[in-house]
């Protein structure tokens, strides 16, 4: 701990967060008519040159960065650079968008119409929207929200639009192209469209890449895309796609402009409109194709209460400022700029760390409401079934609430109501996941009446469903507790006291779990302060030179800890076990998420596995994941299918360090 | 000459007792007078007031310098060879400083550091090499001071120089030795000032056509010790082109080719590690440059382009098409109009109707090209049209010869701008850097940007005028010269922040691909960054040739490296 000294932490409960203002109080009381119709002149870049989507495509055509991938592509493939030069002017136009002020004015006016139906407000904090146009005047903006439902790109685009902001463009992906009529005017509204794989087509990336790169150069509009890649089905934040990132970043490595403000906006939404359809995803229920048609039977969910959304527009972050004293760009003054390059490892890093460091801020502007707390403890109820008594969970919401403020959680508990008034309004709010009866709250998993015969594993699945959307909530709070989390854990699980024991073991699980959660690389031992500075801040732990004890009144909050973090153990140590014991040496890649439900299954209803949330396939694959990346498991690639080499002694070992059967290895990353 | 300013003593600005900006003396073409929109642009661009005067401390303290360290062996032995020499307070003073801003501003308020003990004046060759023999024998710093015009603080006395510092003027070695007309070289002098090599070279009907802004004051040696360049380098060239051959003297003996040969081929060129050296291996004693016949005919130009990108892209066209073989010569401004306007005309009456209202330019972005194009008058005339054709493409408007000439005198006095600045709590300085064609609006524009924001960040009240132009063009890029100016006043310590935000501009400047300097130098200005600039066992070479030459740093500025 040489770094002692110079080591501190802000204590997150002093964090400063803007005032919220309700954008739909005003919708309310005038014409949506006229205000769809309203004077919309916003603010624009201080360098623009205007262009319109025309010039825009010719300008990206007649790019050098395109002419050199083009000559290129045909060395290599012995087209004709004519041929490609079409094949490009074909991508491009299927790409664009259109933006067309008057097809925002549609969709504003007929937004209002369904906003004011579904939610009872949408909270802006109007600050950030001030910070948005200031920057969006000073330097080229990259708008990054976070990413739970396909609400999110119209709701921004409403949002700027009602504030006179200038209007992003915005990265979709082509699946909603599938939706014809709806697919243009989500292209008349900013939208432009890229394909969801392209990994080897150079001619595609160059296209692509450039029509982002000329907008942000020339300022043309904020650009829009979602760092976390698709839409989050669990709430919990998505490990960051770095493609678009790298891209947005380029033109300031390159000193094509002066600077780039990344905006990062957290979206929170009180009831997630997809809430069911994600929990039946992960169960293995595939995802409907997006059609029109599919969009209107979505019509039934405009009866009921979704209640409110809150959107936080970040503090802007200047990349050169991030960018000081890490990257050293002479490295780009070697080669002609329009040569596309390989990012070399610093340039690498620093995106990474660039949009974990985005992803977190998004986190930590998630606005969690009282029921996500309650959904926590509801989750951690000796008996899903039975539930907790209204007053237990009532006394357990408000220790936690406190527990969450003092971690930083943005929390918005009405401090108006009564506690006993809060809770009876979540809860009624949620009336589809929760049920109370004789003076008890339990989930509601008996929910929905299945005609015919069912066998036990299709009723597993079934009660899982609520269990997952229950997840999905308390997945909003994750963030704020799995720092100490991993911690509490790791202090269960280690043979010691011992500092270094623990910080091994803390390191252990990080590493196994950072497909899971949002663990920046290279962080952990900063993690590990950040979680100490928090449990000793709050009387939990107490830490010596060498040993961590746990304090007698810190017992609760450990026990809260370690259960918040123990589905994710388990699960893991399930997919281990089922990798060990039952995999073949014939399982592919494909195989596996079907084989890995079975086993699941099996286990719930044998009783040796408590959590239905396991069943996730999100969960399942994440661990998976992690299984890769430790080395545990290869991919062996044949003609055509993916088949998997399971080395079993190191599963066997991970599995059992999991479970605290075995010492944690010492950590590789740091020494305390 | 001044001793704390730029230039002649009797050429200065100044704002006379009407509160007018006028210009004194009889040296010049703008010499005595009135210059209307000066006041204006001073208030207006800096918030500087007349009513605000920083005025300088008016003659040198001498007791405020220190007593010289002298080295009695040395001197008795220079006495004895006769070469004249001085401890006067007043010649060491002079030699102690170049031009930056922050030796500029010292002197004003009368603040002196370490100086050189005593200046000699060596006559010719066989003088210097006696007083290096001298040096070395005795163990005595020597600084080459040839016209004082660095800007690179490249004649600061290292304040750690324990040594008695001996500053070696070159100024009385001042003769063209002899004239070859049948190869068109002339052996000089290296203490020769620029305008006297170039008159005395007119009236035998030649040339060198190497004129750098500071050609006034800067000599020949000092040209060769810091790879200048002139404003004329497209029809010249740059000096390194001029040189043919080179003497000088350095501790360990005289090094120089044994002929005249137009150029050969034996293995790296030693004038290479001559052309740069800044002082730091030996004294430049004769040169021998290339000359041509005076021009048949000299033509000024200008053009008016609607913007700088514009006004760029043109001269990327122009560098492409007419080369730099062609006889035409180019410099650039892209100063404000207002600035501009105050020495050229070239936004009045009808004209300035025309090119903002019919031609629909915007007076805030529009920019000036001033030429001039020499040689005999056909090749002239023809590259003239080419040019303004060019030109035309780009949406350039000829502005006339008068305005060219204008222009390409402005060069010469801007230098004494800064001097009336300081007078009114304005602090300025000028850098330059090259930088490819493609990279040249984007260093420009960042560059800019930096320093605005710097100032910003810094607390200077004022924004701060924040410019540039492009001075020289090459086929693969151009030279851009950055000027930076703003009003200190409230500011406790003007001089550090000015050095941080230069700092800062010049980091700025080689993170967007530009160099560490185009034809300044680095001195010890800038040689923190020397070793990125040329890699580590590129820094290695250069030491090691110091160590040879030089291995008991007789020649002690410590420049470079």
């Amino acid at each position: 701990m040489e770094n002692k000294a110079t080591y501190s932490h802000t204590d997150p409960m002093l964090k400063k967060r803007d005032e919220f203002e309700d954008m739909l109080e005003e919708r309310r009381n005038s014409s949506d008519f006229r205000y769809a119709l309203k004077c919309y002149t916003p603010v624009v870049y201080k360098n623009l040159t205007p262009c319109d989507a025309n010039s825009l495509k010719s300008m990206v055509l007649q790019s050098d960065q395109l002419h050199y991938v083009i000559s290129q592509v045909s060395k290599e493939t012995g087209r004709t650079r004519e041929d490609l030069q079409e094949e490009a002017s074909g991508i491009i136009e299927e790409m664009a968008h259109r933006l067309q002020l008057s097809t925002v004015r549609f969709f504003a006016f007929a937004l209002c119409k369904v906003f004011k139906t579904l939610f009872k407000s949408i909270c802006v904090n109007e600050d950030g929207i001030q910070r948005l146009q200031q920057a969006i005047h000073e330097h080229p903006v990259v708008l990054l929200p976070s990413h739970r439902s396909y609400m999110d790109f119209l709701l921004m685009s409403y949002i700027l639009y009602t504030y006179d902001i200038a209007l992003p463009v915005i990265a979709a992906g082509m699946d909603f192209m599938g939706m014809k009529v709806v697919g243009e005017m989500l292209r008349m509204s900013g939208a432009f469209f890229i394909r969801r794989s392209f990994g080897g087509d150079k001619l595609y990336w160059a296209v692509f890449s450039e029509y982002v790169k000329t907008i942000l150069k020339n300022g043309l509009a904020p650009v829009e895309f979602f760092l976390e890649g698709t839409r989050s089905r669990t709430s919990k934040s998505l490990t960051p796609k770095l493609g678009l990132l790298n891209i947005a970043i380029d033109p300031f490595l390159k000193g094509e402009v002066f600077d780039i403000s990344l905006v990062p906006v957290s979206i929170s939404y009180e009831r997630i409109l997809e809430e069911s359809l994600y929990a039946r995803e992960m169960l293995g229920v595939p995802k409907p194709k997006e059609s029109t048609s599919g969009l209107f039977k979505a019509r039934k969910v405009l009866s009921e209460d979704y209640g409110s959304i809150h959107v936080y527009f970040g503090q802007p972050v200047s990349v050169r400022q991030l960018a000081e004293g890490r990257v050293n760009r002479c490295q780009f003054s070697l080669t002609p700029r329009y040569i596309p390059m390989r990012p070399n490892e610093d340039v690498q890093t620093f995106v990474n760390d660039t949009a974990y460091r985005l992803v977190r801020a998004q986190e930590e502007n998630m606005v969690l409401k009282p029921w996500v707390l309650l959904a926590t403890i509801l989750l951690q109820a000796e008996d899903l079934e039975r539930g907790i008594p209204l007053e237990e969970l009532t006394e357990q919401a408000l220790w936690l609430r406190d527990l969450c403020r003092q971690y930083g959680g943005f929390l918005h508990w009405p401090d108006h109501m009564t506690p006993s008034e809060v809770i009876s309004s979540s809860l009624s709010l949620h009336h589809g996941l929760v049920r109370l009866s004789e003076g008890n709250v339990y989930l509601a998993l008996s929910g929905e009446a299945q005609s015919g015969p069912v066998s036990p594993e299709e009723q597993v699945l079934s009660r899982a469903v609520p269990v997952l959307s229950c997840v999905s909530y308390r997945n909003q709070a994750l963030h704020v507790f799995v720092r100490p989390a991993l911690l509490a854990t790791a202090v269960h699980t280690s043979a010691s006291n011992n500092k270094q024991d623990i910080f091994n073991t803390f390191s252990f699980l990080r590493n196994m779990f950072c497909n899971e959660f949002i663990l920046c690389p290279n962080a952990t031992v900063q993690d590990f302060e950040e979680a100490c500075f928090l449990l000793v801040k709050t009387g939990v732990l107490q830490v010596s030179q060498q040993e961590m004890v746990v304090t007698p009144r810190g017992h609760r909050t450990m026990s809260f800890l370690s259960r918040l973090l123990l589905p994710f153990v388990q699960g893991y140590q399930v997919v281990c076990a089922f990798l060990c014991e039952k995999a073949s040496d014939t399982l592919t890649e494909k195989e596996f998420v079907q084989a890995i439900r079975k086993f699941v299954i099996k286990q719930l209803l044998s009783g040796t596995l408590r959590y239905p949330e396991v069943l996730s396939s999100d969960l399942q694959k994440n661990a998976f994941a992690a299984l890769l990346r430790l080395g545990a498991v290869h991919k062996v690639k044949s003609v055509d299918q993916t088949g998997l080499k399971i080395n079993k002694v190191t599963v066997n070992s991970l599995e059992d360090t999991l479970g605290g059967k075995l010492p944690t290895p010492k950590a590789s990353v740091a020494r305390l | 000459m001044k001793w704390n300013g730029w230039g002649y003593s009797d050429s200065r600005f100044l704002f006379n007792k009407k509160g007018q900006a006028e210009f004194t003396g009889k040296r010049y073409r703008l010499s005595g007078m009135i210059i209307p929109g000066l006041k204006d642009w001073m208030e207006g661009t800096f918030g500087a007031s007349l009513q605000h005067k920083a005025p300088a401390t008016p003659i040198l303290n001498s007791t405020a310098v220190q007593p010289a360290t002298i080295n009695e062996a040395f001197v008795e032995e220079v006495k004895a060879t006769t070469i004249p020499f001085s401890v006067e307070a007043e010649d060491r003073v002079f030699r102690a400083h170049g031009h930056c801003l922050h030796e500029i501003f010292a002197l004003r308020e009368g603040k002196i550091g370490r100086v050189p003990d005593m200046v000699v004046w060596p006559s010719c060759h066989s003088d210097v090499v006696k007083i290096v023999e001298l040096a070395s024998k005795h163990n005595v710093c020597l600084i080459p001071y040839g016209g004082g015009t660095s800007v690179s603080s490249a004649l600061e006395c290292p304040p750690e120089e324990t040594r008695s510092i001996v500053s070696l003027d070159t100024s009385q070695m001042n003769r063209i030795l002899w004239i070859d007309e049948k190869n068109l070289t002339a052996h000089v002098e290296a203490g020769i000032v620029g305008q006297d090599l170039e008159r005395l070279l007119n009236e035998s009907g030649y040339c060198t056509g190497h004129e750098p802004d500071s050609m006034e004051f800067s000599s020949l040696g000092g040209w060769v010790a810091t790879r200048a360049s002139g404003m004329k380098k497209n029809i010249y060239g740059n000096i390194e082109d001029l040189v043919v051959h080179v003497k000088m003297v350095t501790p360990r003996g005289v090094i120089e080719k044994s002929c005249q040969g137009p150029r050969m081929s034996t293995g790296p060129d030693v004038h290479h590690f001559i052309m740069g050296s800044e002082g730091t291996l030996g004294v430049v004693t004769e040169v021998t440059l290339k000359i041509r016949p005076m021009p048949e005919y000299q033509k000024y130009g200008s053009v008016v382009f609607p913007n700088f990108e514009q006004g760029v892209a043109c001269l990327r066209e122009v560098a492409k098409q007419v080369c730099a073989k062609s006889l035409s010569c180019f410099f650039w401004h892209a100063l404000k109009p207002q600035v501009s306007s105050i020495f050229t005309s070239f936004l009045d009456g009808l004209k300035k109707f025309y090119i903002t209202k019919f031609k629909g330019f915007d007076p805030n972005r529009l920019c000036v090209a001033t030429l001039l194009f020499e040689g005999d008058r056909e090749k002239v005339l023809q590259h003239e049209k080419q040019v303004y054709d060019i030109a035309a493409k780009f949406g350039g408007l000829a502005a006339g010869e008068d305005n060219g000439q204008r222009g390409y005198m402005l060069t010469f006095v801007i230098a004494y701008l800064r001097d009336l600045g300081m007078e009114y709590y304005v602090i300025g300085e000028s850098f330059e850097t090259s930088v490819p064609w493609d990279r040249v609006l984007d260093i420009c524009r960042n560059v800019k940007a930096r320093i605005i924001r710097e100032c910003k960040d810094k607390g200077v009240q004022f924004p701060p005028l924040s410019t540039c132009r492009v001075t020289q063009t090459y086929d693969a890029g151009a030279c851009v010269y950055f000027y930076f100016a703003f009003n200190y006043r409230g500011l406790s310590d003007p001089i550090h922040m000015f050095e941080q935000v230069e700092h800062a501009a010049r980091e700025e400047i080689l993170a967007n691909g530009g160099s560490l300097s185009h034809h300044h130098g680095v001195g010890k200005l800038r040689k923190e960054w020397m070793r990125e600039t040329v890699s580590d066992v590129g820094l290695g070479m250069l030491k090691s040739v110091k160590d040879y030459v030089d291995p008991n740093n007789i020649f002690g500025n410590r420049n470079l490296l």
